[in-house]
């Protein structure tokens, strides 16, 4: 053991910035990570162990006990609900001889519930030894388990089936679909590696930054901040070592599009990075990616290698002496906070994905406190396009406020869930058309994070001037219990995902999931429906984006099907509380007294 | 203070399974206890020994959560005579510590306490969990006041202090927004 963990960490020469890394070979190698490697990481570090143990118990993928031979991890997403994950997951948990949270008896099978994998419109979906596995079937669950016993690898259970596009690429081969429904005119349209690299190359750095400026890009990971004056930002910030992350933790359920586009157009993203590289003056990029994606290493490394070789990443890019630009991968753990800009910085750092307080802002002091801009995937391929085709091209596509195209990640209830990259502007009824959606209840707009919108709003436009979003669109159908199949599903996404700095968020994300379920049950009194009102505007309070958002399931669909809730609500005197039960809870007591004690 | 042209405001007071410690807090407001005197009038309250409700009341200040079954049904009985429940202290508002039983079955604690604790050595030795019609019944667990009935205030600390319980209910005595100072409610 401390020679694997020896060698690991002499990869990585030593250094604890690169704990994540370190603790993923680690595991890998070992299967889970012992107390004894927890020890042992940390003095070979020479860092105390408790920075060692932090690390380890915040990521959802660290396994701080063995967890099976094959370790399945099935999504417990929404959308993996409406399409017959309970069968599913039954299926696997009586052929393994285990329920979720377990390993089999034989060692040889783990089953675990995991937040969505980024494959919403092909669940249900699982990770096996990080093989994705999609639209899987009690049949093909129980014929998994089976050849899994049967000492099957799984590489050989996965089989031929492979999905389009690079998906079959020799180094992916990967069953996931792209789904590719719609290309738009910016990121899916055609696309030349290193066209944009030969125009930047020609301008000053100021000069590229002017340009993003010009065409108002604005970010595409949610929040929709300018990436002009994010880059003068970073450029202006004292300090020669800067930083460039891409953001590809795509976390916010039901959001896939940056694996869509990382496994179509790798080099669009790295080229956007380099550009990005250029305008700000840094040399170093990283790819923070999450570990659900992790399929696509060996196809990422091998296009960075490409890149390298056809000087568009390394030293002297496109030619021009002192344009020097590389990028690493860095792998995520299972955290949705680290998508959060600050938080992602930490892990990059080798530490939990805890939020910074802001400011400093990472543009100022990020990685390692130098300079870092963060930008979302599609933002970083938005920019190449505007090099190429200039900012009066990209300010004609779109609305006022919200230039160039959107990628929607669209799943649930519809014909054709995929990816449609579309202007801003279009309203949700253009895409519920577009997707084959009829009898829609509801639509969640965001994800989790965002809105809940109720058919009255399907005339909205999808714009940050109206309905924002990252782009994720969920369909909910006419047939779903939107209370108890959605709205529950996202509290217990937030209670287990938040980091649990701040004490709202800590403390209501899981205070409202007892109230929702309480309500679910018949158990719920009218003022409950207020205090969850009230507790909403103390999230606001929350140092990030994740608590602030976190009761937005609950205050939308309160605000959009009220009727829902108050259908359950038990009417009456609202001075006593319904889910108190004294008979239930003196049975216990009963039951102590009744017996004569031996 | 107040003129005697509004009728006095009638309080009622209790404790459930709490220590007594929020009532002496009531009491430590020292001289100021002739004000409350002039601003209000007691009514069930270990604090005049008034055992029943013999009106309705204005304000039901609850000390200490719910244990057992008689517990329940004074703080139910107090939720029907008061106009206005306060919780005041930790126990009241989130169980304190008599929940910190919470975790533990209460088979275990009953046994614990009753048959195998250092102390009882052999003086069970018929082994009987005490129960009789006469006793209240134990409840599963703690129960903090607002899982049993709706409170419409809660005045945090253990207990909390006599100037916040003052302030308290001099608000609500006189109907005025209480001036909540940051070192309210900063306890570190
Ligand atoms: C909880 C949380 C999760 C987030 N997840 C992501 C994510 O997965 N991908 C992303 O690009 N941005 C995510 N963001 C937004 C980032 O903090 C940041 O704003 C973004 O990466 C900036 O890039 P952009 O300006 O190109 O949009 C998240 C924010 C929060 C609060
Ligand atoms: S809001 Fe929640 S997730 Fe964000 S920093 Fe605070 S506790 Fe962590
Ligand atoms: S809150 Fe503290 S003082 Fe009040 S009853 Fe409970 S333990 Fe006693």
């Amino acid at each position: 053991m401390e020679k694997t963990i020896h060698a690991v960490i002499n990869k990585y020469n030593g250094d604890e910035t690169r704990l994540m890394d370190i603790l993923l070979d680690i595991q890998a190698e070992l299967g889970y990570l012992s107390d004894a490697t927890i020890a042992c990481v940390a003095k070979t570090l020479n860092i105390p162990q408790v920075n060692v143990e932090q690390t380890a118990s915040f990521y959802h993928f660290f396994a701080r006990a063995p967890r099976g031979a094959c370790t399945v991890y099935l999504n417990d997403s929404v959308v993996a609900g409406f399409n017959g994950r309970a069968a599913v997951a039954r299926a696997f948990e009586e052929a393994a001889g285990c329920s979720f949270g377990q390993v089999s008896p034989d060692g040889r099978i783990g089953l675990f519930d995991t937040a969505c994998i980024g494959m919403s419109d092909q669940e249900p979906a699982a990770l096996i030894n990080d093989e994705v596995f999609t639209s899987l079937t009690p049949a093909r669950a129980r014929e998994l388990v089976a050849g899994l016993r049967a000492g099957q690898t799984v590489a050989a259970l996965k089989g031929d089936r492979l999905g389009d596009g690079q998906n079959a690429h020799p180094l992916v081969r990967a069953m996931v679909r792209n789904n590719i429904c719609r290309r738009g005119a910016i990121v899916f349209d055609d696309y030349q590696p290193g066209a944009a690299l030969r125009r930047v190359v020609a301008m000053s750095s100021s000069e590229v930054i002017a340009l993003v400026k010009a065409a108002n890009v604005r970010g595409r990971g949610g929040a929709g901040f300018p990436t002009g004056n994010k880059w003068e930002f970073a450029r202006r910030a004292p300090g020669d070592v800067k930083y460039i992350f891409c953001n590809a933790d795509e976390g916010e359920p039901g959001t896939f599009k940056d694996r869509v586009i990382l496994t179509e157009l790798p080099q669009l993203v790295f080229e956007g990075m380099a550009i990005a590289g250029y305008a700000v003056g840094a040399q170093q990029g990283l790819l923070y990616i999450r570990n659900e994606y992790r399929y696509l290493r060996a196809y990422l490394e091998q296009t960075l290698a490409d890149l390298r070789a056809h000087h568009q990443l390394g030293p002297s890019i496109a030619g021009q002496a002192g344009f020097n630009f590389d990028v690493k991968i860095q792998f995520g753990a299972g955290a949705y906070v680290c998508g959060e800009e600050s938080a992602l910085i930490e892990s990059a750092e080798g530490r939990r994905g805890e939020p910074r307080d802001r400011p400093p802002f990472p543009v100022e002091k990020g990685y390692l406190q130098r300079p870092t801009v963060v930008n979302n995937v599609e933002t970083l391929c938005s920019v190449v396009k505007v090099i190429l085709r200039g900012p009066e091209w990209y300010n004609s596509l779109g609305t006022a406020e919200s230039k160039g195209t959107k990628v929607l990640s669209v799943s649930g209830d519809c014909a054709q869930p995929g990816i449609y990259e579309v202007a801003w502007g279009l309203t949700v009824n253009d895409i519920l058309k577009m997707a084959g959606a009829q009898d829609v209840q509801a639509v969640q707009v965001g994800g989790p994070s965002g809105a809940c919108i109720a058919p009255a709003e399907f005339n909205r436009k999808l714009a940050y001037e109206d309905l924002a979003t990252g782009g994720a669109l969920i369909v909910i159908g006419r047939q779903r219990d939107l209370l108890r199949d959605v709205v529950l599903n996202f509290a217990r996404f937030f209670r287990e995902e938040s980091c649990g700095s701040c004490v709202p968020c800590r403390a209501l994300t899981g205070m409202s999931q007892l109230v929702l379920e309480k309500i679910i049950a018949g158990q719920g009194a009218p003022r409950d429906l207020d205090r969850l009102l009230v507790w909403a505007t103390l999230m606001k309070r929350n140092r990030c984006g994740l608590g602030q958002t976190a009761l937005n399931p609950i205050v939308s669909t309160i605000k959009n099907f009220r009727g829902l809730y108050e259908q359950r609500i038990k009417a009456g005197d609202d001075r006593f509380e319904p889910a108190f039960d004294l008979a239930a809870a003196v049975q216990d007591y009963e039951a102590a007294v009744a017996v004569p004690q031996e | 203070m107040a003129e005697n042209t509004m009728p006095k405001k009638i309080i009622a007071t209790t404790s459930l399974a709490g220590c007594f410690g929020c009532h002496m807090s009531l009491l430590d407001i020292d001289e100021r206890l002739l004000e409350l005197i002039e601003l209000v009038e007691f009514n069930k309250s270990p604090i005049n020994d008034i055992k029943e409700f013999t009106k309705e009341c204005d304000i039901g200040l609850i000390e200490g959560g719910c244990c057992n079954d008689e517990n329940v049904h004074t703080l139910i009985s107090f939720r029907q005579h008061c106009k206005v429940l306060v919780a005041v202290g930790e126990c009241a508002i989130m169980g304190g510590l008599p929940a910190l039983r919470n975790v533990i079955p209460l088979q275990e604690c009953l046994a614990e306490a009753y048959l195998h604790g250092p102390t009882v050595a052999d003086s069970n030795p018929q082994r009987i969990i005490p129960h009789d019609s006469d006793l209240p019944k134990i409840l599963d667990r703690v129960y903090p006041c607002h899982e049993v009935v709706k409170m419409d205030y809660f005045i945090p600390g253990c207990a909390p202090r006599a100037d916040l319980i003052w302030d308290a209910l001099v608000a609500l005595v006189t109907g005025q927004e209480l001036k909540l100072t940051y070192d309210t409610f900063k306890f570190d």
